[in-house]
């Protein structure tokens, strides 16, 4: 036992590393990880991984914040979406078989990635308009990059959109378990035109608060199992901190080029299980 | 127009300055969290024993509270597990105190409205 909580410890840490720089939570790592390579039951797993994604977002959150690439206007005003959402899909989750919510799952995770894809030679958004909405909310911004050496102004485009998205993410969110990232930073990065820093950033502050909502809802049904979760809570944490500060130190194109090939790993592996093949 | 200006740049100071507090306040709660969560796992390998039968663990507030006070293994992972989920409702809440102190009353609004529904959430979960 206490060598299985080393090994969950030591894979947390690798997931809030990469939870924090991409804005993906860790979930995405500790769903699959959990499941897989200790064959612990997807209910758990998900109880897990929420708190992998508290622990991302709060452990990044104080070097986000502090350095203020976080847009706090913008998280809280696509937060409403989110919480709503999250509350409609965790008790949506209930309702339907695990294999379902994996190809779910894998799919929406496809689908990000290759609209990721097209913008792999941008290092910052060109020429953004600022939506009147945006400009009426004031969620137009500026951030200093550490590896361009520069501040960097921004504005936001397509509010309603990314509004939608991100109730849409709420409810994934609910749904299995996760920040459902992928989609916050697409919401943000495709369609809102945000930096890439600033949209993982956000994402990752928003996640927790989402993560919060259901979060209650699983501890109190008794699906986070404390000897899985508490490896991985410690891990994430310390992970999450060490990566906060890498990635601003890393350029956005760099960020995206990772950020692709994982999502669209874990996709595929999640589409498998949910088909009933077994990889590992 | 440059008043205006003026008092705009003036409230962006004042989030700067409360940016810092919240992540401040921020660190104290994972610090907090992680420091209870760790002791829960220390104790629970240290006697190789959770406090409970096989495979359970409280699932009620007071449960995880009463079994905390006796210092059951699972039951103060649990607490801290609970610790952690609190830490972005306060990390909101001081958003709320942030948004109040830069006079940004719109945002006091949205901030507002997302505690509520986490608040509510949280709720229902317990109900559930």
């Amino acid at each position: 036992m206490s060598m299985m909580v080393i090994e969950i410890f030591g894979i947390a840490i690798l997931a809030g590393i990469v939870g924090s720089v991409l804005g993906l939570g860790g979930g995405i790592v500790v769903t699959p990880a959990l499941t897989m390579l200790f064959g612990v039951d997807i209910k758990h797993a998900i109880g897990a991984s929420i708190i992998s994604v508290i622990a991302t977002s709060s452990g990044s959150a104080i070097a986000y914040i502090r350095d203020r690439i976080t847009n706090l206007r913008v998280g809280m005003f696509l937060e409403v979406a989110t919480t709503v959402g999250a509350i409609t899909g965790a008790f949506i989750g209930g309702l339907m078989a695990p294999s379902v919510l994996y190809i779910i799952f894998g799919v929406l995770l496809m689908y990000s990635a290759y609209a990721m894809l097209k913008k792999t030679k941008q290092e910052l958004p060109q020429e953004v308009p600022l939506h009147p909405v945006a400009a009426r909310l004031n969620l137009q911004g500026e951030y200093y990059d550490k590896a361009l050496q520069k501040s960097v102004s921004y504005n936001v485009d397509r509010v309603y959109s990314g509004f939608g998205v991100m109730y849409g993410a709420g409810v994934i969110s609910g749904l299995l378990g996760i920040g459902s990232g992928s989609f916050k930073v697409m919401a943000m990065d495709v369609f809102m035109k945000l930096p890439l820093k600033v949209s993982s950033a956000t994402s990752n502050f928003m996640m927790g608060v989402t993560g919060a909502a259901s979060a209650g809802v699983y501890l109190f049904r008794g699906e986070i199992n404390p000897f899985y979760a508490a490896p991985v809570a410690l891990g994430v944490l310390i992970g999450a901190t060490v990566g906060a500060r890498i990635m601003q130190r890393m350029k956005s194109r760099t960020i995206r080029k990772i950020f692709i090939p994982v999502m669209a790993y874990v996709a595929i592996q999640m589409i498998l299980q949910g088909l009933g093949i077994k990889l590992l | 127009m440059s008043e205006e200006r003026m008092e705009n740049q003036g409230s962006e100071e004042k989030i700067i300055s409360a940016e810092i507090v919240v992540s401040k306040v921020l660190r104290i709660g994972v610090l907090v969290s992680g420091f209870v969560i760790l002791l829960g796992l220390i104790l629970y390998l240290a006697a190789g024993d959770s406090g409970y039968p096989a495979d359970m663990y409280p699932t009620t507030l007071i449960g995880i509270l009463q079994g905390t006070g006796s210092l059951k293994p699972a039951a103060v992972i649990l607490f801290g597990l609970f610790l952690l989920i609190l830490t972005p409702v306060l990390r909101v809440g001081i958003t709320i105190l942030v948004f109040v102190k830069a006079k940004d009353y719109l945002y006091v609004g949205i901030t507002s409205l997302v505690f509520i529904i986490l608040i509510i959430s949280l709720l229902l979960g317990k109900a559930g």
